[in-house]
């Protein structure tokens, strides 16, 4: 009996050290990759000054490596495509959560399913062969550029929005709304002043992880960018991100070089980029944590 | 009068909004499959790519696809489930997990792209392991590691503590509860999950682009995982972007369409079943 439990509890004991092990290997990838990818980027500036690459938009590897167009196109990129599918995603998701009829909903809900299913070059493939051609006849230029870009993102991250902000708009108390209904107030009365407020951390959390599902994207905004390394004079001529300067010129570049090392360092600052606005998301929900 | 009015135009607003964005999703499938229907046939689905003349298949690129998903799924399951089990049972509040959970968080919001030059350094340059489909797929898990971290803690979360109580009244120790009780009650939940976490690695192209590689072997089906074994997704990205052959716009319009397709059958056929399953099973009496 002695012994059939001493081998039980043997079992228990490693089983506990597997997982624990496991949990421990998630952090050590992420420091991995963070160390990995740092030190690569740094070597870049054994060659180049940081003030060249991170203020000057001369991009003419192995001569000159000013990067800011890249920084640039990718912030820009970014806030177009929260303007296109900020609102969009919001109102949906307000729609979903609270105007929505109970068979609506549940037809709507595979949508939303649908659009996470679509991989990133599909969309990418559709700026192509929808979007491009459309702004080239009907804007002007030469279609490729920030619009397209910042609308194929702009659409890419509603599954994002919509569903993070719905979940913290059934968050809500159903006392604060029914206390509002009481007082006589209409439904948009109800959830402007009400609701929205209560939810505004939740809300604030879905718009920045929708920023950061944008700025990380590379291989659709690679499609509809246009890749060419100038500093953007109007929503439709071409330029580039980091993402879509990474994913053109990695295969290019010995491994080592520092045209190499100086995309990698591009690799970093979306990484701090991403991580910084993880840890925002942290500090607004603690926030909210705090403030009931 | 005036705050009816007002109600009313939001209430227009909303519904026009929701209208969009299903208009947008229709426009897209419909786009996607009729310019890609007349392409699908089965010498493109299974026949083999060429890289000069018109005619080229997409067959060994579809069988890398699931190779190298299945490969990763291998890898990241039974870390992603360890972590799982740990957070959802073991771990107590304090600043061991909460740098789990951090680590979890921001390995989940790590650009597909950066993790693709981490896996390019690692795997390929320092093990030495070249573009080859074990170099993606070990990329490709990575990706699918802080998902299934998630799926696991909340399927796991989703038990009644009833149920653990009971067998650890029995005398079960922890181990044993967890195989024995709240494993098989919770393993509904975690095929969704997984399908979902499998569903998005169908269509990952960023990441496998350097460590998977851009060309196909000559042979089809090729097991060998130390071979270049390039996607159907990013030939679609390839053929768009670098391609020399004739017929890009086809092979691009066909390929989309068939990974799209392949993303849907996949969800139907694991996700949405397992889902209703699972939604009947806790209706049923599970709670």
């Amino acid at each position: 009996m002695t012994r059939i439990r001493h081998s039980v509890l043997w079992y228990d004991r490693f089983f506990r050290y597997v997982f624990v092990a496991s949990a421990a290997l998630v952090s050590l990838i992420i420091l991995a990759v963070v160390f990995f990818v740092a030190r690569q980027g740094f070597l870049t500036f054994t060659v180049v000054s940081p003030w060249e690459f991170l203020f000057t938009t001369n991009w003419n590897p192995p001569a000159n490596y000013g990067a800011f167009t890249f920084i640039f196109g990718s912030f820009a990129v970014t806030v177009l495509a929260i303007c296109f599918g900020g609102p969009l995603g919001l109102a949906g998701a307000i729609f979903l959560a609270k105007v929505a009829p109970e068979w609506v909903r549940e037809s709507l809900r595979p949508a939303t399913d649908l659009f996470v299913g679509i991989p990133s070059v599909v969309y990418g493939w559709i700026g192509l062969t929808v979007f491009v051609p459309f702004v080239r006849e009907h804007v002007n230029g030469a279609g490729f550029g920030l619009l397209v870009a910042g609308i194929i993102l702009g659409i890419m991250i509603l599954p994002t929005v919509i569903s993070v902000s719905e979940d913290s708009l059934r968050a809500v108390s159903p006392a604060l709304e029914e206390a509002s209904y009481g007082l006589g107030a209409t439904r948009w009365q109800t959830l402007s002043r009400v609701v929205l407020p209560a939810a505004a951390p939740g809300l604030v959390t879905a718009v920045i992880l929708g920023m950061a599902r944008a700025i990380g994207e590379a291989m659709a905004v690679q499609m509809v960018i246009g890749n060419s390394p100038q500093f953007p004079r109007s929503l439709v001529t071409p330029t580039a991100t980091l993402t879509s300067e990474i994913v053109l010129e990695m295969g290019n570049t010995p491994f080592g070089s520092t045209w190499n090392n100086a995309l990698f360092f591009m690799a970093f600052t979306l990484l701090v980029l991403s991580l910084a606005m993880i840890l925002v998301v942290r500090l607004v929900v603690r926030h909210r944590g705090a403030t009931p | 009068m005036n705050k009816y009015l007002a109600d009313r135009l939001a209430t227009a607003c909303f519904w026009a909004a929701a209208a969009v964005i299903t208009g947008i999703l229709l426009f897209f499938l419909t786009h996607i499959f009729w310019r890609g229907a007349p392409v699908l046939s089965l010498a493109f689905v299974l026949g083999t790519p060429r890289e000069m003349t018109a005619g080229g298949g997409v067959g060994p690129q579809l069988f890398n696809t699931f190779y190298i998903l299945v490969l990763s799924l291998l890898f990241s399951l039974p870390i992603g489930v360890g972590a799982g089990i740990y957070l959802a049972e073991y771990a107590r509040p304090g600043p061991l997990t909460n740098l789990i959970r951090l680590s979890t968080e921001c390995l989940a919001s790590v650009p597909s792209i950066v993790l693709g030059l981490f896996g390019a350094v690692v795997f390929v340059w320092y093990l030495g392991l070249g573009f080859c489909i074990l170099a993606g797929a070990a990329a490709l898990a990575l990706l699918n590691l802080p998902v299934l971290v998630r799926v696991t803690e909340e399927a796991l979360r989703a038990i009644p503590v009833s149920y653990r109580e009971a067998s650890l009244a029995l005398g079960a120790t922890k181990w044993q509860t967890i195989r024995r009780v709240v494993l098989p009650s919770a393993l509904l939940g975690m095929v969704t999950g997984v399908s979902l976490v499998a569903g998005r690695a169908l269509g990952e192209s960023a990441i496998l682009i350097y460590t998977a590689g851009l060309s196909v072997s000559r042979y089809f089906p090729d097991f060998d995982p130390f071979v270049a074994g390039e996607t159907l997704a990013v030939h679609l990205w390839y053929v768009n972007a670098q391609s020399l052959v004739p017929d890009a716009t086809r092979i691009a319009d066909g390929s989309a369409a068939l990974l799209v397709l392949v993303v849907l059958v996949f969800n139907l056929c694991i996700g949405i079943p397992s889902r209703i399953l699972q939604r009947r099973l806790l209706g049923g009496g599970g709670k």
